[in-house]
């Protein structure tokens, strides 16, 4: 009882002001901190940028940076850190326990925050569920001329070849990624609403996307005969990455901004933090918001996504090879 | 009347005095160096990377990228290149000689591009051209196919587009110059037998060669560093091959290499360009100013209207229809006091920026003016070399140094400092302004170097045999001669920096967030469409100074 | 035999409501030059850009050698009416070497050709030695008489020159002046000048036109404009003199307050009718005998002689040209009488 008064009043004397350097949209992590601030009377200062040029001021700072919590989307970026020497290890049970171990950095320099699954999106009048299977599958002939993919330059593709890469080798996967350039109904696009609308739009047949370009577009445009379909079910499961956070090595509020990322690992932050977005929690007792829970359960692959970091520039340089632009 | 003349002044003779001579000659070499080193230092970042190549990538850029890269990079600038000269200098010469249907509307509407991200262009005329847009979709309901039409998403789409965003470049220094000499060069022609045709290709164009080739190299430097309009063609270029070694394969010191070769090719061309110019002096006389106009009557005069129309409405009227279309979707989901902010601070940046670029820009030039020697002309060339290097590795070039400077003072006078303090120069304005000087010298320098160009050296002797020496000489001659060029290069810096992305996110002050930054943390989760309304704003404070500019210039 | 080459008749030109050429009409003789004189405004600046094209006319015609080049519907474009011209500003091309700003009209002729002409044009005006430098190296002479022989190069029939001295120092001027004549006569090119000195137009032309107002007053032989003005402004415009008041007393008899005079005045006055007579300082000549006595109130000495300017007793002023011995001090009385072999008078408006 004492305790708790004294943990109390030191807490609402120390009102800390934490110092985020983040590359998850602005307007997807403001409602956490203000929430956060309510509850705990800690402030976020939130500087955004790419992750690249994050790091390399985060290196150029060295001791001297202000950065307390590096946030960023892609569980490559945080690995990349993390080599780079900008993380330092969290010592926190409570984070462990929220976040399974294949999400997180099992050096513990990093966590995973939520999840993005990137699966297989088709047009519903052209194709039945039952055609489809696997990402593997999607190269072979019968798709001739019907895929749709996103350009190899986006991190999202780089990842899924990187856990491909890991867990297949790299001849099948780039028996693989040559199958799908072969099948490529046009020129790869931009991004991956794009990609969604030249499905409906029967550009061609099938896809891969990321779950919340499907859910916003959806939203939208209800009436697209658009089709989700869970990669991979009967194999190892269906690519998921993360968006996530890791603490700055030269933070001088360790306590405080461990604090605040078991807080957005926790029950009472996973869904403001997943749901802006149409993402899933990573923490399994949080259940999804109800429009993404609609496009029903899967497997996930249990991997752990700090592989889309260390087999990164081999997959990049695999797609090259394939040319996979 | 003895005793009322003003004294003659000289010149002290540089070479009389030895004691004088390092001074004398570092007077006019100082600004120059100090100038070009805000572009030094960033570039001097990329240099130690140079000894420092990573075997196993390079081996794979150059069997699998590198090759494209080159026959990409070519495209780009012989595509872009020819593209802004054929839509830049007709629109020029059609709207500064001749009169016809709208041409006082199509003056100054033919900027408006301007004031347009590139990239927005891009992404809304791939909204408007891809298989899912309009165009097709109404081709495919009309004729049962759409496969006919060119595909958008092609090296011809991406050059057209990039031809559409930078040919604004070359139309307002071409028409600066035709305006003051097109009509007359015609008649001089003429006077020799040649058709207006022939005057136009024999006479005109040559005589508006620097002013021409200053645009040509404005829009080709921007072709070069640019990386947000080829992304969204997915078109490889050099700076795709610089991000992709930096955040694909984490080797920024691949990229810095690759920057380096960016910048040299652009050295290159620059250096090219002044050569083949060699002795050729153009101090254009501006005599006679403003010629009556030749009209076209007719048929020709509809040509020219449906020319400059049909550019107008590519450039700029659908795609900015495009995204106001997008931002009155989502009006109710983005408008609110935060965008203000961000607006008020994106005119905030760009006024101080601009100001603080054409004083540069002016010093630059004027110093080039009084020693024009090959240290100056080297170095004032080199201060306009960040315009060609793509912004994010700028920008890290503009703020490896400064952390690096915080980092030792705070080691030497850590002592006196407050706790704590992590900063002294970095995330202060001042550095936000130096990073913008350093990017954006080559758009003020152009138009202010070219009005300098037509003040000839008797104009200046003239004022210098009446007394006038230093900062009144500058004040009374050359100020108010330079006004129109100077006005010229304050809001093109105004209307660029206003667009600028990359440099404002690394080096601005916390709470610094512009509209650029704004639509950036938008795009950056693909919500391209909830970018609308700030992209919108951006093309709106754009617009006045476009406008501004285009009455100006108009005044010759 | 002389033959019209330019043939200028009844031409009209405006710019909106105000005309700049009224009615406007005269003739160029093959191998002759003619000026065109005037202060600034007067127009005659248009009347060389509607010759060589640059200007469309309202009315009337322009011939060169009896073909039609405006007027009746007809305007031939300027590139093909072979008339050269050299601009007041010269307009020499800043990208292009001497050598090649006078072969620039020479495209159409074979290389060998072009270079034979364009070195005998440039030994021509004597800048042989400075084929390769560009203009802004060459001073303003040079400047001018490359201007001159990139127009003469392609052989026009016609040569204008626009105020083609102006931007040269006196001394220059007036040595270009008679250069140009000779180059042109040598050349056989008949040319219009336009220039606002008649020092320029006398040295340089076989005829000149005094213009005012957009209208030609008269257009004749320097000495005819000179001796024998065909109207008050030209009096009072070309060469110095004054206008005194005079009185007809009979028919061809003059009363002036210089005394009477009879015999030498036109035709066409009737007793009684007030005139003014142009006096030029050489027909009113110093002599100490003479009854007429003038005050001195102004003096020029201009080496050979002295240019009085004197006071009448009705404090009437006249000039008088006198021989450079008979130094005069300013306020100090002198004897004059008249000189005529000729008289000019006009009707007193």
């Amino acid at each position: 009882m004492m305790g708790a008064v004294l943990a109390a009043v030191a807490g609402v004397a120390q009102a800390e002001e934490l110092v985020v350097y983040g590359a998850r949209g602005e307007q997807l992590v403001k409602p956490l901190f203000d929430a956060y601030q309510k509850e705990t009377g800690d402030s976020v200062r939130y500087v955004m940028d790419k992750e690249g040029p994050l790091m390399e001021r985060m290196k150029a700072e060295g001791a001297n940076s202000p950065a307390d919590i590096l946030l960023t989307v892609d569980a490559g970026n945080l690995w990349q850190a993390s080599q780079m020497g900008l993380l330092k290890p969290y010592k926190s049970k409570l984070i462990d326990a929220n976040v399974p171990a294949h999400l997180r950095d099992p050096a513990h320099n990093w966590t995973g925050l939520s999840i993005r699954a990137r699966t297989i999106f088709y047009n519903t009048q052209k194709v039945k569920p039952a055609d489809l299977a696997s990402y593997a599958d999607l190269a072979s002939s019968k798709w001739k001329g019907k895929l749709c993919l996103r350009t190899s330059k986006k991190v999202y593709n780089q990842s899924l070849v990187a856990m491909m890469l890991a867990e297949q080798g790299k001849v099948a996967t780039e028996k693989t990624v040559k199958g799908w350039v072969d099948n490529l109904a046009t020129d790869v696009f931009p991004d991956d609403t794009k990609l969604l609308e030249a499905i409906a739009a029967g550009q061609c047949d099938v896809g891969i996307a990321n779950t919340y370009y499907y859910g916003r577009l959806m939203e939208k445009k209800p009436d697209l005969p658009l089709g989700i379909f869970w990669a991979d079910q009967k194999g190892k499961g269906t690519h998921v990455n993360i968006s996530g956070a890791g603490l700055a090595r030269y933070t001088k509020k360790e306590a405080a901004a461990t604090r605040l990322i078991e807080w957005l690992s926790s029950t009472k932050a996973q869904n403001l933090f997943a749901d802006v977005n149409m993402e899933y929690p990573v923490n399994p007792k949080v259940k999804p918001d109800v429009k993404v829970a609609a496009w029903g359960p899967f497997k996930q692959n249990l991997i752990n996504v700090s592989n889309a970091g260390s087999r990164q520039a081999e997959a990049v340089m695999l797609m090259d090879r394939a040319g996979y632009r | 009347m003895p005793g009322t003349r003003a004294p003659l002044r000289r010149l002290p003779k540089m070479s009389a005095l030895p004691a004088l001579k390092t001074a004398a000659v570092w007077r006019w070499r100082l600004p120059v160096l100090l100038l070009s080193l805000c572009t030094l230092v960033p570039l001097g970042v990329l240099l130690p990377a140079l000894f420092n190549p990573d075997p196993g990538i390079w081996a794979h850029l150059i069997d699998y990228l590198l090759p494209q890269l080159a026959v990409n990079t070519a495209i780009l600038l012989i595509g872009v290149g020819a593209g802004v000269l054929a839509i830049g200098v007709t629109l020029a010469w059609l709207v500064a000689v001749y009169e016809f249907p709208g041409r006082r509307f199509f003056n100054w509407a033919l900027m408006l591009p301007l004031a347009m991200p590139a990239y927005v262009l891009g992404f809304s005329q791939l909204g408007l051209f891809d298989y899912t847009g309009p165009v097709q979709t109404l081709a495919r309901a009309w004729t049962g196919s759409s496969e006919w039409v060119p595909s958008v998403r092609s090296s011809g789409g991406v050059v057209l587009v990039l031809s559409l965003a930078f040919y604004p470049y070359v139309y307002l220094l071409a028409r600066g110059a035709f305006a003051t000499q097109g009509r007359r060069a015609l008649e001089v022609g003429q006077s020799l037998g040649l058709s207006r045709a022939e005057g136009f290709w024999r006479v005109a164009l040559p005589m508006a060669r620097p002013w021409i080739m200053g645009g040509l190299m404005l829009a080709l430097m921007e072709t070069l560093a640019d990386f947000g309009t080829v992304a969204v063609f997915n078109f490889d270029a050099f700076t795709s091959a610089i991000y992709k070694a930096w955040f694909s394969f984490f080797s920024l010191d691949t990229a810095k290499q690759l920057a380096s070769m960016l910048v040299f090719i652009v050295f290159v061309l620059v250096v090219f360009e002044q050569r083949a110019r060699g002795r050729r002096a153009y101090t254009a006389s501006a005599r006679g100013g403003q010629q009556p106009r030749i009209a076209l009557a007719g048929v020709q005069g509809w040509a020219a209207a449906a020319w400059a129309t049909l550019v107008l409405l590519m450039a700029f009227v659908l795609p900015f229809g495009q995204v106001l279309w997008w931002a009155y979707q989502g009006w109710a989901e983005e408008a609110n006091a935060v965008l203000v902010d961000n607006a008020l601070r994106s005119l905030m940046l760009s006024a101080m920026a601009a100001l603080l670029v054409g004083a540069a820009a002016l010093l630059l030039a004027y110093a080039v003016r009084r020693d024009g020697g090959g240290f100056n002309r080297l170095l004032s060339r080199v201060a306009t070399l960040g315009y060609a290097v793509p912004g994010t590795v700028l920008a890290v070039g503009v703020f490896v140094p400064v952390a690096w400077l915080d980092n030792q003072l705070i080691a030497l006078f850590g002592a006196w400092l407050p706790e704590g303090t992590g900063s002294i120069l970095k995330g202060s304005l001042a550095v936000l302004l130096l990073a913008y000087v350093a990017r954006f010298m080559a758009v003020g320098h152009a138009p202010v170097d070219a009005a300098m160009h037509r003040i000839s050296r008797s104009q200046e002797e003239a004022a210098r045999n009446l007394g006038l020496t230093g900062a009144r000489l500058v004040a009374r001659l050359h100020l108010p001669l330079l006004k129109g060029g100077l006005f010229t290069a304050l809001l093109m810096v105004f209307v660029d920096v206003m667009k600028e992305m990359p440099i404002t996110l690394m080096t601005r002050p916390f709470g610094w967030d512009t509209l650029a930054v704004r639509i950036f943390t938008l795009t950056s989760e693909g919500e391209w469409e909830r970018a609308a309304l700030p992209a919108v704003l951006l093309v709106l404070s754009g617009l006045l100074p476009v406008i501004l500019l285009s009455r100006e210039e108009n005044k010759g | 035999m002389t033959k019209d080459l330019l043939v200028f008749e009844s031409v009209s030109h405006a710019y909106g409501v105000a005309r700049v050429i009224d009615d406007m009409s005269f003739t160029l003789h093959d191998g002759e030059i003619g000026c065109l004189l005037g202060s600034s405004g007067c127009g005659k600046t248009t009347v060389l850009r509607a010759i060589a094209g640059f200007e469309p006319i309202a009315a009337g015609s322009i011939r060169l050698g009896g073909r039609l080049l405006a007027g009746d519907g007809v305007s031939v474009p300027a590139h093909e009416r072979e008339i050269g011209m050299v601009f007041q500003d010269y307009a020499l091309f800043p990208h292009l070497n001497v050598e090649d700003n006078v072969g620039f009209g020479l495209s159409a002729l074979p290389r060998a050709e072009r270079r034979a002409r364009v070195e005998a044009m440039l030994d021509l005006v004597g800048l042989g030695a400075e084929a390769r430098r560009y203009p802004h190296e060459l001073s303003g002479g040079q400047q001018q008489r490359v201007a001159l022989a990139r127009a003469l190069a392609p052989r026009p029939r016609l040569l204008l020159l626009d105020e083609p001295f102006s931007n040269l120092d006196v001394d220059l001027r007036e040595r270009l002046g008679r250069e140009v004549r000779d180059i042109l006569k040598h050349e056989g090119v008949s040319a219009i000048l336009v220039t606002h000195d008649q020092h320029e137009a006398f040295a340089v032309a076989d005829k000149v036109g005094v213009m005012q107002g957009g209208r030609l007053l008269q257009w004749a032989t320097p000495y005819t404009l000179y001796h024998e003005p065909a109207q008050r402004f030209v009096a009072d415009f070309i060469g110095q003199g004054v206008l005194v008041p005079g009185r007809v007393t009979a028919p061809r008899c003059l009363s002036l307050e210089l005394g009477e005079f009879c015999g030498l005045l036109p035709l066409g006055f009737a007793a009684g009718d007030d005139v003014d007579v142009l006096l030029r300082p050489d027909d009113v000549v110093h002599d100490d005998a003479s009854p007429v006595q003038a005050t001195v109130v102004a003096r020029v000495f201009r080496g050979a002689d002295f240019l009085y300017t004197l006071a009448l007793p009705s404090g009437q002023r006249v000039l008088s040209q006198v021989a450079s011995h008979h130094d005069h001090a300013l306020g100090e009385p002198i004897g004059i009488r008249l000189e005529l072999d000729h008289l000019i008078a006009f009707r007193r408006q």
